[in-house]
C-alpha cells in the first residue's frame, strides 16, 4: 500500500463511489465514471479497458448480490487500483465461485446479460494482481491492480 | 465503411444517431452475453446483439464502441433509447438474425474485433 501523504495530487487521484444493492437501473454507472476519469487522465487504452472490465463486473456483482457496497479507485503513476467491497451474503466457496460457468445468479441478472459465471473469472484474468476475501453473511472484498507502466499493446 | 453503409447492407432502421452515420467502422463483435462483450469487444467496433436493456448502452460507452446493431428485429425500450441519445451511441435495428447480420457485414469487409479468444488457461 502507498502511504497517505498530504500532497494535493494524491488526494486528487483517489475516488470513492457508493453502490446500492438491487438497483439494476443504475448498474454500470460507476464503471462508466471510472472509465471517463481514467481516459481523461490520458492512461493507455489497454489500461483503461482492463480497468473498466474489472470494475464493471465488480459493480454488477455488488448490485446483484449485496445490500450495499462501494468502489474505491486509486490512480498512481505505477498502477490503477480498484477496491470493491460489499455488505452482503458473502461467498462460501471462493474457489468454486472463481470457476468459469459457476453462478448463483437470479433470472433478473441473467436477463441483463450477466450471471453466466464469468464475472470473477474475468476480473482475475484482466487484473495484473487480484485479491479476494469473503465472509459468509458479512460481505465480500475485492482488490484489483492494473499495471499502468508496463505498456502492453494498445487496442 | 461508414455506418451509413452498414445501415444499407443490413436494411436497418436507425433508432438513435442519424447524425453519426458517417462514422467509420471496420470491426464488429457479436454476443448476447454481456460478460463476454465486456471481455472481448474493442474500441470502435460494432456491437451485434439481441439484448436491448440499458446494460448494452453502458457497456458500449465503457468500451468506446462505435454503434449497437440490434439483430432479429429487436426494438429497444424507451430507457435504452434515451440513454443512447444522451451518451451519443447510435442504435440500429435489423431484421436479419445474428448469423446473417455477421455474414453480410463480413462479406463486405467488416472483420471481427478479434479472431479467436485467448483464454489464458493454456499458459498456466
Amino acid at each position: 500500500m502507498i502511504p497517505a501523504v498530504n500532497k494535493p495530487e494524491n488526494t486528487l487521484n483517489k475516488y470513492s463511489f457508493d453502490i446500492e444493492g438491487g438497483n439494476f437501473n443504475a448498474a454500470g454507472t460507476v464503471s462508466m465514471r471510472i472509465k471517463a476519469i481514467l481516459k481523461e487522465k490520458g492512461l493507455p487504452g489497454d489500461v483503461v479497458r482492463k480497468s473498466a472490465i474489472v470494475s464493471y463486473e465488480a459493480e454488477i456483482n455488488i448490485v446483484s448480490y449485496a445490500r450495499k457496497g462501494f468502489i474505491h479507485l486509486t490512480v498512481t503513476p505505477e498502477n490503477v487500483e480498484i477496491e470493491a467491497a460489499d455488505e452482503g451474503p458473502g461467498i462460501p466457496n471462493i474457489e468454486q465461485a472463481m470457476e468459469q460457468g459457476y453462478s448463483t445468479a437470479s433470472q433478473e441478472i441473467r436477463e441483463m446479460g450477466f450471471g453466466a459465471g464469468m464475472g470473477l473469472h474475468n476480473i482475475n484474468f484482466y487484473s495484473d494482481k487480484f485479491d479476494i476475501s469473503s465472509e459468509v453473511n458479512k460481505g465480500t472484498s475485492l482488490r484489483m491492480i492494473i499495471n499502468a507502466t508496463q505498456l502492453t499493446k494498445d487496442i | 465503411m461508414k455506418l451509413r453503409d452498414v445501415k444499407e447492407i443490413l436494411d436497418a432502421d436507425v433508432i438513435v444517431g442519424d447524425e453519426k452515420l458517417d462514422t467509420e467502422v471496420t470491426t464488429a463483435f457479436g454476443a448476447d452475453l454481456m460478460s463476454d462483450v465486456l471481455s472481448f469487444a474493442k474500441a470502435g467496433c460494432l456491437l451485434l446483439t439481441g439484448l436491448t436493456n440499458t446494460q448494452v448502452v453502458r457497456i458500449a460507452n465503457v468500451l468506446d464502441m462505435a454503434a449497437i446493431i440490434l439483430v432479429r428485429g429487436k426494438k429497444p425500450p424507451a430507457e435504452t433509447i434515451s440513454m443512447a441519445k444522451s451518451l451519443q451511441i447510435p442504435i440500429l435495428t435489423t431484421k436479419y438474425i445474428l448469423f446473417e447480420t455477421a455474414g453480410r457485414l463480413y462479406a463486405k469487409g467488416i472483420v471481427g474485433c478479434l479472431e479467436k479468444v485467448d483464454t489464458g488457461s493454456e499458459q498456466t
